[in-house]
Order: structure tokens, then C-alpha cells, then sequence
């Protein structure tokens, strides 16, 4: 019979090994999905993981990669601070539709003026709509002893409810033609966030992620904060005699998290996206709760994840162009890593036994 | 702006419509919690339920079996929580989120072939006479029959978990794995059957959504009801009846502004929208600041992995 043996120690080397077991895994139940779906599995996992890398029309979708990339990494960097210390925000998607609404409407406010200061400007208001929209579970967390799940999750409907009151209310585009969602800034030159390096990708957000992969890394391994993040998540008990303060440490995590979903959210606003509008938010919040996962809460494995995860984004509109793969089918399939990665991560705290169960 | 053309009867009425699928999902997540585990999943497992009981109800014509495909189809999503969660030991907050995130893609994609078609209708329960009662009539007699059906499994766990052994044993590994394992009840088994319940109420819940209350199939149309439920079981304090009240509270916030939506109010429709999503949060506020009695409540290996070993 099999059974579980507690490791006494979780492994670092099956921890490593886990995310790729859980991405092989998923491709094979992938390819069981499209193979129902009427689709060669095989093909389709090459057109998803392959061509946007090194297939025929890589040149286009590589910019692509970045572009995708940058937004779940900055999330995912703040949402595995907290996961770290069982602070779980997972509202990151409504923190980001707040960012993007305070950056585009201070950009928006100077509008048609040319100042330099006008787009720093707006990635601070971004930032600061992000913060103060995940200090509503913070504060309630630490006032009423609210779960903060709960309360980040319900939030997203709400700012969902706004975005759709701005677009067609406040921000709305007044020379648009009555039609819903504000000017486009990548139109207005002070506020575009625009590709730094052309035909890469790479524009100001991509740049805070790769800013903030560092910062969390420094702050994990060699400050006082990180190494109490850490502790309270590994036993909140030894975390109490320690000296760490809960309260604070739950203001700093939903901060820190909402800050960075509030800043992906501007440099979207002002980049990619280009205007605020109704359908704006792409569930970015949600599949950066996957990267976070994929990459053990690790800052550099939440960089490959990023990367990753981008990918299946891009092959999947790929494989959505030339096979017609539904677009929901890739939904299903972020999905089913994480549940894989879950199921494999047993392995970094018990060893798998063969053989006859002895009287305790 | 028209208040007077507001029935309060008829509010009455649409509210108990209203909060049925919140009221189906929270009362079978209370199972689950009283068994000792958190299922954040509630949503994925709606959403699988709606799309289930849409595709049997529009391809066998039958209502009745769209809702029992609902729950089987809810039960078989919340079954893979219960493997990893119990089996594989893992984080039991993360799996619920993965179980809501795949239950929204996994929807999405059976549910294309069935947008804009429409479900075939159910018919409300005869009562005879009984529906012709003033105020009685219209507000108790005049339902589809899950309404009722909600009703008597509200009554069913309340009286499962008080009078019951089986419901006593349910409690007991909610309370204490370790101490139920010790006395020799199976922990996992007990638990594996109280999530497969709560996921086959959470299909239901989803099925009154798509072949009722819309009727209609479209992506993502739960629309976080199924965390409206979850938070209604800590506004329930763990207490079936109180379930009932905080669902049937609820829905009558979310009839009561689209009411005022269609009476015109001279608010703006999308803060109409969010006022469900902010009295639950509020709610949650008040019940949570009362800290003791609240934390008392709580199942206590809520959320705790079990392994015989440890």
C-alpha cells in the first residue's frame, strides 16, 4: 500500500522540482483537453509553448511576452509577501483597476498639457489608488479582526462597478462621440507609457518588475521585515515571542501588494490598454495568484512563472488564430497548473512509502 | 422617480427567488466548514453547477434533471478539492482559489455552444387554493419548487447536525481531527462527504441561477455570489437557520436596488450595483468586530490539514 512519510525537514531540491513536475503534468492533461476538444494535442501544445518562442512569426509575439509578463510579475511579487505570512489578498484585481483609475485621471486632469513631471506623477497616483484600496481589508483586519479574503475578493466587484461608472461618467472621452471609455492616452504624449525599446516589449512596467523581483529578493533574504514575513508564516507562534507585530505586518503586506497591483494597473492604463474603459481589467489579479504559486513565493521562480504564464497567454491566442482553440480552453488550463502544483507540492513535505503499514 | 410602484408583497416574494442560490451554496458550505475545512471554491463550483445544469436541462429538456446534473457536476469539482486537500495535504485556502479559477474557465469553455439559447421553463408547485390567500398566497405559495427544496435542507442539516449521530460525528472532526481520529472515526472519509454535499448544493445554487432566476447561460455569471455565501456562513455564526437570514437579508438588498434601478432613483445604476457587495462586507464587519463570541463559532480545525502521522 502507499502512504505518506513526514519529511522532517520540507526538501529544497523536490521544491525545485515541483513547478516543472506540475507543468509537465499540465501539458499532459492539456493535451487530454484538446484531444476532447477535436484539436491534435500535439500541435496545439507546440503552438502554445513553441512557435511564440522560436516558431516562424516568434519576432511578433516575443514583444508580446514582455508585455504580458511585466503586469503578473509586479502583482505576484506583492500577493507572495503576504501569501508568505498566510495574509492572503486576493483582490489584487480590484487594486488594480483602482491604480489605473487614479493614474489616468491625474494624467487625464492635465490634459492637453506638456509637462514632464506629468507621467512620474501618475505612476505615484497609481500606486497610491492601489494602497488605499487594499488598506480597506487592512484596516478592517486589523480594527475588527475582518477576514481580509472576504473582503479583498468582495472589493473587486465593487471596483469593477466603478471602473464601469468612470468610463462612462467621469473619465469619459468628451470628444469621443458619446461612446464609453476616456482618450486614449497613449495619444498624449506627456502620459504614454510607451515601449522604451521598440519591437521588445519592454516598457516602464516591465522595468518596475524586474525593480521589484530585486527589491523582494533584498528585502526577503537580508532584511529584518522579510525575515519576520517569513517567520510568521512558517509558525505565527515563534513569530509572536520574536517581537513581530501582526498588525503591522498585515498593513504592510495588503500595502505592498496593492501598491504594485495599483502601479500594473497604470502602466496598463497608460501603455498596452491605452484608455480606461469597461471591459479594461483582463483577470490579471487572478492568474498573478497563479504565478505566485507556480514560483513558490519565490522572487526569481515568480520571474520564470511570469514568463511562463505570459507564454500560455500569447501561444493561447496563437493557438485561438490558426486552430481554433477556444480561448476559455486556456482559462481551464492556468487553472489546472495550479491545481497540478498543488498536488505536487505533497512531495516537498512527505515522501511517498511502498509497502505494508506497521502498528503505530 | 416612482417608490409607490414598489409592492412590498411582491418584493417579499422576489427576494426569497432572489437569495435561493446564495442560500443553496451557503448552506452546504456550513457543512463543510463544520467538518473542519475551508472551501474558497464555493464560486467554481457554482458556476460548474450553472453551465451543468444548463447543458441537461437544454439537452434532455427537463428541468429536474439539469438540477440533478448540477449537483453531480458541483460534487465531482468539490471531490477534486477533497483528494488534494485530504489526500495530498495541501493548503486548503490556495486549492479553494485554484478550484474558483478552474471552475471559471472549465465553464467557460463547456458553455460555449449554449449562449443564448433558452432553458426550458420550470413551473411553479400548485398549492390549489392555498395560492389564491391574501398576502400568504403570494409571498409563501407561489414558488418554483427549489425554493422549497432550500428550504427543507436548511431544516434537514439543522437537524442533521443537532439531533443526529452522524451529524454529532460531523461536529466532532470539525472540532478535533485528532481526537475524532483517536475515538476511530475515519477523519478524511467524513470530511470527503461533507465537501462532496457542499459542492452538490453549490451546483444547485448555481443551476436555480442559470435555469431560473436569469434563465440564461453567460460566462462568469455567478458574479461572486459564491463568496457572498462564504461570507454568509461567518455571518451566520455557523447556525443553519442564521444562514437563512443572512441569504434571505441579501437578497433582499439585491431586490430591493433593482427595484429602485427600475424605479429610477436619482442614484447612479452602478452604485445601485455594488450596495449588495458593501452591506456584505459591512455585515461581515459587525459580526467580526464582536470578537469573542464570533471567534467561539468557529469550527476549531477550521482549515487544518489532517495527517495520521502528526
Amino acid at each position: 500500500m502507499i502512504r505518506l512519510e513526514k519529511r522532517p525537514s520540507p526538501s529544497r531540491t523536490v521544491g525545485m522540482l515541483t513547478p516543472v513536475l506540475a507543468v509537465l503534468l499540465t501539458m499532459v492533461a492539456g493535451s487530454v483537453l484538446f484531444a476532447i476538444l477535436g484539436k491534435n494535442p500535439f500541435l496545439a501544445i507546440k503552438t502554445i509553448f513553441y512557435d511564440p518562442i522560436l516558431g516562424e512569426f516568434a519576432f511578433y509575439y516575443r514583444g508580446q511576452l514582455l508585455v504580458k509578463a511585466g503586469p503578473l510579475i509586479l502583482i505576484a511579487i506583492g500577493l507572495s509577501l503576504g501569501f508568505r505570512a498566510g495574509i492572503w489578498n486576493i483582490g489584487a484585481e480590484g487594486q488594480y483597476i483602482i491604480g489605473a483609475i487614479c493614474g489616468a485621471g491625474v494624467g487625464l486632469a492635465f490634459y492637453p498639457a506638456d509637462f514632464w513631471f506629468i507621467f512620474p506623477l501618475m505612476v505615484l497616483a497609481g500606486a497610491a489608488g492601489g494602497i488605499l484600496w487594499a488598506m480597506i481589508p487592512a484596516i478592517l483586519k486589523t480594527r475588527f479582526n475582518t477576514n481580509e479574503i472576504l473582503v479583498s475578493l468582495l472589493l473587486v466587484y465593487v471596483a469593477e462597478q466603478i471602473l464601469a461608472s468612470m468610463s462612462l461618467g467621469l473619465l469619459r472621452n468628451p470628444d469621443g462621440a458619446g461612446f464609453p471609455g476616456s482618450r486614449n492616452l497613449k495619444q498624449y504624449e506627456a502620459a504614454a507609457n510607451n515601449e522604451l525599446i521598440v519591437g521588445t516589449g519592454v516598457h516602464w512596467g516591465v522595468v518596475a518588475a524586474l525593480i521589484a523581483v530585486i527589491l523582494a529578493y533584498v528585502l526577503l533574504n537580508r532584511h529584518m521585515l522579510g525575515f519576520q514575513i517569513r517567520l510568521t508564516g512558517e509558525s505565527p507562534r515563534a513569530a509572536r515571542f520574536a517581537g513581530v507585530r501582526p498588525r503591522l505586518l498585515v498593513v504592510f503586506c495588503l500595502g505592498a501588494s496593492g501598491g504594485l497591483a495599483g502601479l500594473a494597473g497604470l502602466f496598463e492604463v497608460a501603455g498596452p490598454a491605452g484608455q480606461i474603459s469597461i471591459d479594461f481589467n483582463v483577470g490579471y489579479g487572478f492568474t498573478a495568484i497563479i504565478v505566485a504559486f507556480l514560483g513558490r513565493l519565490h522572487p526569481v521562480g515568480i520571474l520564470l512563472a511570469g514568463l511562463l504564464m505570459a507564454l500560455t497567454y500569447i501561444g493561447g491566442e496563437a493557438a485561438q488564430a490558426t486552430l481554433g482553440l477556444p480561448a476559455a480552453a486556456i482559462q481551464a488550463f492556468q487553472g489546472m497548473l495550479l491545481f497540478f502544483l498543488l498536488a505536487v507540492d505533497v512531495l516537498t513535505n512527505y515522501r511517498i512509502r511502498i509497502g505494508r503499514m506497521e502498528a503505530a | 422617480m416612482d417608490l409607490s410602484s414598489i409592492n412590498p408583497l411582491v418584493l417579499i416574494a422576489a427576494l426569497m427567488v432572489a437569495s435561493t442560490p446564495i442560500l443553496l451554496a451557503a448552506i452546504g458550505e456550513l457543512v463543510v466548514e463544520k467538518s473542519g475545512v475551508l472551501n474558497l471554491g464555493v464560486e467554481g463550483m457554482m458556476i460548474t453547477g450553472a453551465i451543468c445544469g444548463f447543458a441537461v436541462a437544454v439537452e434532455s429538456g427537463s428541468p429536474a434533471l439539469g438540477f440533478v446534473g448540477a449537483a453531480v457536476g458541483g460534487a465531482l469539482l468539490s471531490l477534486l478539492f477533497g483528494v488534494l486537500t485530504q489526500y495530498l495535504l495541501s493548503n486548503q485556502v490556495a486549492t479553494g482559489l485554484a478550484l474558483t479559477l478552474f471552475g471559471l474557465g472549465l465553464s467557460a469553455l463547456m458553455g460555449q455552444d449554449y449562449v443564448g439559447i433558452k432553458p426550458p421553463a420550470t413551473g411553479d408547485v400548485n398549492f390549489g387554493p392555498l395560492a389564491d390567500l391574501p398576502v400568504l398566497g403570494i409571498v409563501l405559495f407561489r414558488h418554483d419548487l427549489m425554493v422549497y427544496v432550500s428550504l427543507a435542507i436548511v431544516a434537514g442539516v439543522w437537524a442533521f447536525l443537532k439531533y443526529s449521530r452522524a451529524g454529532l460525528i460531523l461536529r466532532a472532526v470539525g472540532e478535533s481531527h485528532d481526537a475524532a481520529h483517536a475515538l476511530g472515526y475515519k477523519v478524511v472519509h467524513v470530511r470527503l462527504a461533507a465537501i462532496a454535499f457542499g459542492g452538490a448544493c453549490a451546483g444547485l445554487g448555481g443551476a436555480y441561477l442559470s435555469l431560473i432566476r436569469v434563465p440564461q447561460w453567460t460566462e462568469g455569471m455567478t458574479a461572486g455570489a459564491g463568496w457572498i455565501a462564504l461570507a454568509i456562513v461567518v455571518f451566520a455564526s455557523w447556525k443553519p437557520w442564521r444562514v437563512l437570514l443572512g441569504a434571505y437579508l441579501f437578497g433582499g438588498v439585491t431586490v430591493l436596488q433593482l427595484n429602485l434601478q427600475a424605479a429610477g432613483v436619482a442614484i447612479p445604476v452602478e452604485y445601485l450595483s455594488m450596495s449588495p457587495y458593501i452591506i456584505t462586507i459591512l455585515v461581515l464587519v459587525i459580526m467580526s468586530s464582536n470578537r469573542g463570541r464570533a471567534a467561539l463559532a468557529a469550527p476549531a480545525a477550521l482549515g487544518r490539514s489532517f495527517h495520521a502521522s502528526s
